[in-house]
């Protein structure tokens, strides 16, 4: 089963439950950190890490002797990677979004592509679980190429947990995008509130099943359990705030072992999702609410 | 000759725009005839990148030898050297103040872009 974490807002908990979900679990197990503009689980699972891979986008590159200055290339690139004026095209690498249709397009077979670096991809191993992350390189804008490197590494067997980053853009629907449920990891503020909301909307025009958890939840007030019920959204799981796990968390230690009793409440959770899953989905499922016990 | 000058508005007596790529107006002047064409840029106005590349190709397919303007970015400068045009910076004041400043030979061309892009 492939399951995203996501959220809306950042910072509620999605690496925390990411990473203390798949550590929780037995047999085949795998976690992608696809937040490649700041990946964090390493920090929790400490992977030995195996293999380092260079991921680059492809990018044109013009045979100057071939080209005609027809500008059929700067007609089709979207971005104005590639500029066609009367004399031969000039390329932009950095605005590249290696789509391929300029080499796609030239009659005269006379661009290439070349391969520019945009980061790199780790992956290791910590216990049984399997590791894969992203880098994102320094200064470069677009992530979902390197996203989608990491996603190759997706299997069916087993669990795979996707760290994604938060947000509702790009980069977060490249990562959720095909998983087989989504965890929408929220915190009981109205912060966390509006941007649950906006997260529910773009997973609702994925289609993909999903459901809430609160993390912090006996903080703030209870709009986002209002809010859950009116949209008939299931809560999944409530975990308190618990200064213990804070503490362990700003050590870089997970909140399984300093509450190992959540470990069979994150199996719990996963056999659940894993019945949601099978069942076609959570829609029209009614609201309830699991409380996690510490 | 054809020059175009950045506007922020449509009339001769407009300020010249500072920007060039995401300037709302273009004027393409002939120095021969006297007459004068407005042409809309917004497209790039709004454009999410590539802004200044586009406004370039646009002043060369314009038929365009000289540009004035107040500022230009790297891409656009690039862009506007492969095509021939010239770059003029700095300009203030007037449409028709900055092609009389033009025609009394008061610019001198730039050498280089004078500000980083905005978006990369």
């Amino acid at each position: 089963m492939i399951i995203a974490v996501a959220s809306g807002k950042g910072g509620t908990g999605k690496t925390t439950i990411a990473t203390n979900l798949v550590l929780s679990l037995e047999g085949s197990v795998r976690l992608l950190d696809c937040d490649v503009e700041e990946p964090n689980a390493h920090l929790f699972l400490k992977p030995r890490i195996e293999s380092t891979t260079s991921i680059g986008i492809p990018v044109p590159c013009v045979d100057e002797l071939r080209c005609t200055a027809c500008g059929k290339c700067g007609q089709i690139c979207q971005y104005s990677a590639i500029v066609a004026l009367k004399t031969k095209p000039l390329t932009f690498p950095e605005l590249c979004h290696g789509c391929g249709g300029c080499a796609r397009i030239c009659p005269s077979g006379a661009i290439t592509e070349v391969s520019r670096e945009i980061g790199t991809l780790e992956k290791g191993r910590s216990g049984n679980v399997e590791f894969v992350h992203g880098r994102l390189k320094i200064g470069e804008a677009m992530s979902p190429p390197l996203i989608r490197a990491v996603k190759k590494y997706i299997r069916q067997e087993g669990a795979t947990i996707i760290d994604a980053p938060p947000g509702t853009s790009c980069p977060v629907i490249a990562t959720v995008k095909d998983s087989d449920f989504v965890i929408l990891v929220t915190e009981p503020t109205p912060f966390g509130l509006n941007d649950l909301m906006l997260a529910v909307e773009m997973i609702r025009e994925l289609g993909t099943p999903f459901g809430v958890l609160i993390n912090r939840a006996d903080l703030g007030d209870d709009r986002v359990r209002d809010y859950c019920r009116a949209q008939g959204i299931q809560v999944l799981l409530e975990i308190s705030n618990d200064r213990k796990i804070a503490e362990a968390y700003s050590k870089g230690i997970l909140m399984i072992e300093v509450r190992p009793g959540l470990i069979d409440t994150f199996r719990e959770l996963y056999a659940r999702i894993g019945d949601i899953v099978s069942s076609g989905g959570s829609k029209g499922l009614p609201y309830s609410s699991e409380k996690g016990e510490i | 000759m054809k020059i175009v000058i950045t506007s922020s508005g449509e009339a001769m007596d407009s300020q010249v725009d500072p920007r060039f790529g995401r300037a709302k107006t273009l004027i393409l002047f002939d120095t021969e005839t006297g007459l004068h064409q407005v042409v809309d840029n917004t497209q790039n106005l709004n454009a999410a990148q590539g802004a200044g590349i586009q406004a370039a190709e646009h002043v060369s397919r314009l038929g365009a030898q000289c540009l004035i303007t107040g500022h230009c970015g790297p891409k656009a400068f690039r862009t506007l050297q492969a095509a021939g045009i010239k770059v003029i910076i700095g300009a203030e004041g007037t449409v028709t103040e900055a092609i009389e400043n033009f025609r009394a030979g008061q610019y001198t061309t730039a050498e280089a872009a004078d500000v980083d892009g905005h978006w990369m």
